[in-house]
């Protein structure tokens, strides 16, 4: 890059990846650095579970925005990315469970989400190795599973067509107010802008950046053709999402392509080491086998875990910093990173070129921060 | 669903050399003491079938002298994790077992070393040992013409044992240089047990081609190895074969102990006098600490057992006998170091990651071995990497991916014991 770039991006995980595509396809001088590899953090961890999801209805925006963006670039995207449209399965165990799927029925039936109610019956033939005598349950079959490292690594090359230059294995060390960044070996890079897009590591650039870890644990089986179809998430898994103080498990499986399930998930805060918890990871298959008796006989490979880069309102950090103008923030997407990276990447481009936003941007503004992080939660 | 727990003073993984005489000494000193091994039988890869009809002497030895002392022999049963960091967690036929134990010594061996060459994927090629192993349990080879080739004192060996039932051994292809082997031929002299031993095996090899500074560039055939090419260097040839036994010596089971968390140094466990890790209580003995073969592994094997058991005298008396044969183990590794050429044999339309059929080209495109893994699949099937992660570390100079749990594929059931425990 003979001139001066407009952004540097700190951080190839898959949000930094989508926002180095979409910057570059919007005509911005991109730069890209990244410490390891592209996709080596969190998004190597992820499920990569492509979902409509409802907590609020920001949260909602930007995961329908982007699953369309998903949907939109399903034919350019690679084999490896493994994008596979196998559709969301909520299952409700109980009553009161059955009561929030209607809720969600209705909340996406009105916002024109295509979704599908399932009686009990229906969700034994939808996937006949769950536990029989479960309530029923919401069938969204736009939902997809995807590969995040390879997505990544797509998006990133599509960036470097559209002519940004990435580095790989640059580390940044400081990002600075007056723009740019200075690196390990000392020397400085500038820019008009810089975006700390370093997901569970942002704070550790920034110092104050509202983003705390969140660890998960997975587990990938060996290849178990057809066991199930759709991803399956249990209702209650909404209750211990939701919870931000305790541990928490939720039944959470995945068909891969690969024929291989990927079984989820957990929940812990100040759980900083990457080690595999037996304890918690036992109370997490323990879950899944309940409701998936059959998976107790399926041969695990490798377990592992990974930091959800988590804000206190459980919504993206996207836009300008509160330390500089020159230095923005795109993290913090905690669960849901893989999914939303698509749409912050099109917010961010739009954002920086002073351009209106196709959905509200408000919602995601670091500006909501001003008065310190503690109040929303 | 059934759940054991176990408690032992000691615990041994791996019941073969460096394991059983651990288990002896351990039992022998009047410590609790169990066996845990993952194949049905006692005796690790090297005596295996031993009990059923003794051959070896030094087999009949520890096997009976362990059947004797009174430790607990736990057979079919895999370490999968170290689930507390004073138990660990196996899987047994039937269920899962949490072990609790004050000293525990891991003997987990080591497997061979494979280099990716066109046709090495075929049916019919093998590593020796490997061979060796299906042999014994029966697999024909009666009248099979067979190419040993690689490299390490297991060529021999492999070749003696296929002979016995009957094999054809139309070819010894030895990489390293005749000269090499020579000199270690003099090492040997200090070792009047194995100067005899090896004139024996030498004798019973008679008429048997061998070939050194050769090894094998491709592997054809279209449903079964039929042919292996062979170079040295200069020439180019070939050998008709029914089997190819190739294998390019061994490289050290680490996982478990990384699972545990001692420290490796050259990729190897490091241990102190006492054979003890970086980890407090935690021991180490037989090839994870260094590929010195079946004595090395009973020596260091005694001696953990001893200092597990806290008779440290007479772990000390064993210390000359350890030392003779760390030089041998350093004689060895440098008889059989691999030459640079090996490092060409893979071509790129070679399948690299056999469990996730990955080819070399798309392997070598990363600039190291987890960005090639969560690229291309590369070490993520059911070996998780053991295969590949080792040839890559010789041909591409990458270091191992990391371990992570189960050690050993696992039964999803099998992970939940510690919840159930409670
Ligand atoms: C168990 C688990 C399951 C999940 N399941 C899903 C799911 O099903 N669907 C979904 O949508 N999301 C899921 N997520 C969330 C998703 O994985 C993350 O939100 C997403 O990967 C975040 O991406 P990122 O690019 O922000 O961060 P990362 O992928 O962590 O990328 C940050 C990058 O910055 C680099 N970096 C850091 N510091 C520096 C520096 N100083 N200089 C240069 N580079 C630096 C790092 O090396 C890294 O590559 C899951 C997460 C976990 C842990
Ligand atoms: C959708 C999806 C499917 C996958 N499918 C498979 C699959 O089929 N097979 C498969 O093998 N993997 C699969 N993976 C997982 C992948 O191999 C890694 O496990 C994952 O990227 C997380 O890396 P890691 O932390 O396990 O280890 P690494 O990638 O090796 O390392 C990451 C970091 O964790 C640290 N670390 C590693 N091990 C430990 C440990 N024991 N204790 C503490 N820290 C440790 C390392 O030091 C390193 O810093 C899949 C991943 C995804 C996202």
């Amino acid at each position: 890059m003979s001139q001066k770039p407009d952004i540097i991006i700190v951080g190839a995980g898959i949000v930094g990846a989508a926002c180095a595509m979409e910057c570059a396809r919007a005509g911005l001088r991109t730069l890209v650095l990244e410490r390891e590899c592209v996709g080596g953090g969190t998004t190597a961890a992820g499920m990569g579970h492509i979902v409509a999801m409802d907590d609020s209805e920001a949260q909602f925006a930007l995961t329908r925005y982007s699953r369309n963006l998903w949907i939109q670039m399903r034919p350019q995207l690679p084999e490896e990315a493994e994008y596979d449209p196998c559709g969301t399965l909520w299952v409700a165990a109980d009553d009161e469970e059955m009561t929030e799927v209607r809720r969600k029925q209705n909340f996406f039936e009105q916002r024109g989400v295509r979704v599908e109610m399932l009686d009990s019956d229906g969700v034994a033939k939808a996937e006949p190795q769950l536990r029989p005598g479960l309530s029923g349950g919401l069938l969204v079959p736009d939902d997809a599973v995807v590969y995040p490292p390879c997505a990544a690594k797509f998006f990133l090359d599509q960036a470097r067509t559209l002519g940004a230059e990435i580095k790989m294995g640059v580390a940044a060390t400081h990002l600075l107010p007056e723009g740019g960044v200075r690196l390990a070996d000392g020397t400085h890079l500038s820019a008009d802008r810089v975006i700390n897009v370093a997901g569970p590591w942002s704070p550790e650039l920034m110092p104050g950046v509202p983003v705390r870890k969140r660890k998960g644990h997975l587990v990938i089986t060996d290849r178990a053709p057809g066991f199930v179809r759709h991803q399956i998430v249990e209702l209650g898994y909404l209750k211990s999402a939701h919870s931000v103080s305790k541990d928490s498990v939720a039944f959470n499986v995945q068909p891969r392509k690969t024929q291989q399930v990927l079984v989820g998930s957990s929940r812990q805060f100040d759980a900083a080491s990457t080690e595999v918890d037996h304890a918690i990871l036992s109370r997490m298959l323990s879950r899944a086998g309940e409701y998936l008796p059959g998976l107790n006989d399926l041969v695990a490979i490798r377990t592992w875990t990974g930091h959800r880069p988590a804000t206190p309102d459980k919504l993206p950090l996207i836009g300008p910093s509160l330390f500089s103008d020159r230095i923005w923030l795109a993290t913090g997407h905690e669960g849901l990173g893989i999914t939303t990276s698509l749409g912050t990447g099109r917010l961010l481009a739009d954002l920086l070129l002073g351009q209106p936003t196709e959905i509200p941007s408000e919602p995601f503004s670091p500006s909501r921060y001003a008065n310190g992080a503690s109040h929303h939660e | 669903m059934p759940d054991r727990r176990l408690q032992f003073d000691i615990v041994i993984v791996g019941a073969g050399p460096a394991g059983l005489a651990a288990a002896c000494a351990a039992s022998e000193c009047g410590r609790k003491a169990a066996l845990l091994e993952s194949a049905p039988w006692i005796g690790g890869q090297i005596w295996r079938g031993e009990e059923a009809h003794f051959a070896n002497t030094q087999a009949r030895y520890w096997i009976n002298r362990v059947r004797k002392s009174g430790a607990t022999l736990l057979t079919g049963t895999n370490v999968i994790a170290a689930n507390t960091p004073i138990t660990l967690l196996a899987e047994q036929p039937h269920g899962a077992v949490e072990i609790q134990w004050r000293k525990l010594i891991l003997a987990t061996g080591a497997r061979e070393l494979f280099l990716p060459f066109p046709g090495w994927t075929l049916p019919g090629v093998f590593g020796p040992g490997g061979l060796q192993g299906l042999v014994k349990n029966g697999w024909p080879v009666a009248g099979k013409k067979v190419v040993i080739a690689g490299t390490g004192p297991l060529l021999l060996a492999a070749a003696d044992g296929l002979k016995k039932h009957g094999a054809r051994v139309v070819l010894i292809a030895e990489q390293t240089r005749k000269s090499h082997v020579a000199e270690l031929g003099l090492t040997l002299l200090a070792y009047p047990g194995k100067v005899l031993q090896g004139a024996a095996l030498k004798a019973r090899l008679l008429g048997v081609p061998q070939r050194y500074g050769v090894w094998p560039v491709r592997a054809l055939g279209s449903d079964h190895v039929r042919v292996v090419e062979l170079t040295n260097g200069r020439d180019t040839w070939t050998e008709n074969c029914d089997q190819l036994a190739c294998g390019f010596h061994l490289v050290p089971n680490v996982e478990l102990p990384i699972t545990f968390g001692c420290d490796l140094r050259n990729g190897f466990v490091k241990v102190d006098h006492w054979q003890m890790t970086s980890v407090a209580d935690v021991f180490c003995a037989g090839e994870p600490t260094a590929i010195g073969g079946v004595n090395a592994a009973l020596v260091e094997g005694q001696i953990a057992g001893y200092a597990a058991s806290g008779q440290l005298e007479k772990a000390e008396r064993l210390f000359s006998q350890r030392a003779t044969h760390q030089t041998f183990a350093q004689a060895l590794d440098k008889t059989y170091a691999l030459r640079d050429e090996l490092k060409g044999i893979t071509t790129d339309d070679t399948i690299f990651c056999r469990c996730e059929d990955v080819t070399f080209a798309r392997v070598k495109q990363h600039r190291f071995g987890r960005e090639a893994k969560l690229q291309t699949r590369c070490g993520m099937g059911i070996c998780q990497g053991r295969i590949c992660g080792a040839a890559a570390k010789i041909i591409l100079g990458w270091e191992q991916s990391s371990v992570r749990p189960p050690v050993h594929p696992a039964r999803i059931n099998s992970l939940t014991t510690h919840n159930q425990a409670h």
